[in-house]
């Protein structure tokens, strides 16, 4: 979490009962809408809703465990990331025009929007804070090695990194290596060690011995 | 605009400090900022792209001393303003003074359909692409103080087309009211020591989205 939405949180947070000037806002704001008929609450509940359950790295954990399985669905990942995660029943709201980039023993990809937060939605959900930090904004594109060592991952010196800025409507999805040690396993167990970090780049799956931890 | 938006590049932020278990949402008023932008979104009072130009357009030590959802709270409530739907006396009384009738709004039963369907921004294209995989291009330097998706930090520079993704709404004249105008879009790959000096890694490859005027051919 950055400072500044440390300071927001903790001002939410630790004033208790006395509502803070921005949430006072945004109910007087909401309320405003609701009276003019431009928003439907039920909508926005259901809008919440969505993207604090349904829609989030789960998804994209599924995507990713099913390419390690099944070839052909891997190539048309690849290929086709949109259609291929559509199959899934994981399309829509900013993963309209999706790409996927594989990592290799000798390639490394990362993600990132430096322009603002564009980030592959209908597989990931929304993005953390961090991603849409300044820190990573403005190193990823220059220092990414600097930037993986912030997340406690070495990459050796001879691996290629590449770094797909967003800016544009197209969303990016990193395969990450299957964890060794793995092959044969089932697709809902390797679901458990696809992390969303390992799906933008700055993080690798779980080893398989984190699933009986 | 050369806004503080356009991070690629710059010194001085710091490290990356990620939050184990973060949740989705750090705040109650965040959560209705997130879904009222949305909602408002899909009444087509404006675009996507004049949502991220009201959010981009401020002074700098104003946009990095927001975080993300104030950020995106001070530009909702610049277009409702803007587009005379919400008025500052309206949200310090919490009530409407001044009526007004929506043109459409997004109705719950219709929230699941319109995130499974989004809202793609491919269009047929009227020109014949410039530029075909593999073609050696060099960005132009343009510095529009008006919406732009083509970051500072590869203008001028010579990169490689890798990709082509058809014609897309572009962004530049969609964010001002200016039409949808599509344009050809490319995925330009850069090598890291053309970005940022010989000393850079030799390992590393940058790539940016970029619509076809932001390119012009290496001759």
């Amino acid at each position: 979490m950055s400072d500044r939405d440390r300071r927001d949180s903790e001002e939410t947070h630790e004033h208790g009962s006395e509502l803070s000037e921005t949430q006072i806002r945004v109910r007087a704001l909401e309320s405003v809408l609701v009276e003019k008929g431009y928003v439907d609450p039920a909508a926005l509940d259901l809008l919440i809703e969505t993207y604090e359950t349904r829609v989030g790295p789960h998804n994209g954990a599924r995507v990713i465990a099913k390419a390690w399985t099944d070839a052909d669905y891997r190539r048309w990942l690849l290929d086709d990331a949109g259609a291929a995660v559509a199959s899934l029943g994981y399309g829509g709201r900013q993963g309209e025009n999706l790409v996927a980039h594989e990592n290799t023993p000798d390639v490394h990809n990362l993600v990132v929007c430096t322009l603002c937060s564009c980030y592959p939605w209908s597989v990931l959900g929304l993005p953390p804070v961090w991603y849409k930090s300044a820190p990573y904004r403005s190193r990823a594109v220059a220092d990414p090695r600097g930037v993986l060592l912030d997340f406690g991952v070495e990459l050796a010196p001879d691996v290629q990194i590449r770094v797909w800025d967003s800016t544009a409507e197209v969303r990016y999805l990193v395969l990450p290596l299957q964890p060794a040690g793995t092959e044969g396993w089932t697709e809902e167990d390797l679901a458990h060690l696809v992390t969303r970090d390992s799906m933008i780049g700055t993080g690798l799956p779980k080893q398989p011995q984190a699933l009986s931890e | 605009m050369n806004g503080v938006h356009d991070m690629g590049g710059m010194h001085g932020f710091g490290t990356v400090l990620p939050e184990p278990d973060e949740p989705v949402f750090h705040a109650e008023w965040e959560r209705r900022v997130f879904a009222l932008t949305l909602a408002m979104g899909a009444t087509g009072e404006w675009t996507l792209d004049a949502s991220r130009f009201a959010r981009e357009d401020r002074r700098p030590e104003d946009y990095l001393d927001k975080s993300y959802y104030a950020i995106w709270l001070a530009g909702l409530l610049r277009l409702l303003a803007e587009r005379g739907i919400v008025s500052e006396a309206e949200l310090s009384a919490g009530r409407a003074l001044e009526p007004r009738t929506p043109q459409k709004i997004l109705e719950a039963a219709d929230v699941t359909a319109l995130l499974g369907r989004g809202d793609p921004t491919n269009r047929s294209p009227s020109e014949q692409a410039l530029f075909v995989v593999g073609d050696r291009v060099r960005v132009r330097n343009i510095n529009p103080p008006t919406h732009t998706r083509l970051p500072r930090y590869v203008r001028g520079h010579v990169g490689t087309v890798r990709q082509t993704h058809g014609a897309h709404v572009f962004p530049d004249t969609n964010a001002h009211e200016r039409g949808e105008d599509p344009r050809w879009l490319y995925t330009v790959s850069f090598d890291g020591r053309e970005l940022w000096g010989p000393e850079t890694d030799p390992r590393l490859t940058v790539s940016i989205d970029a619509f076809e005027p932001y390119l012009e051919p290496v001759t």
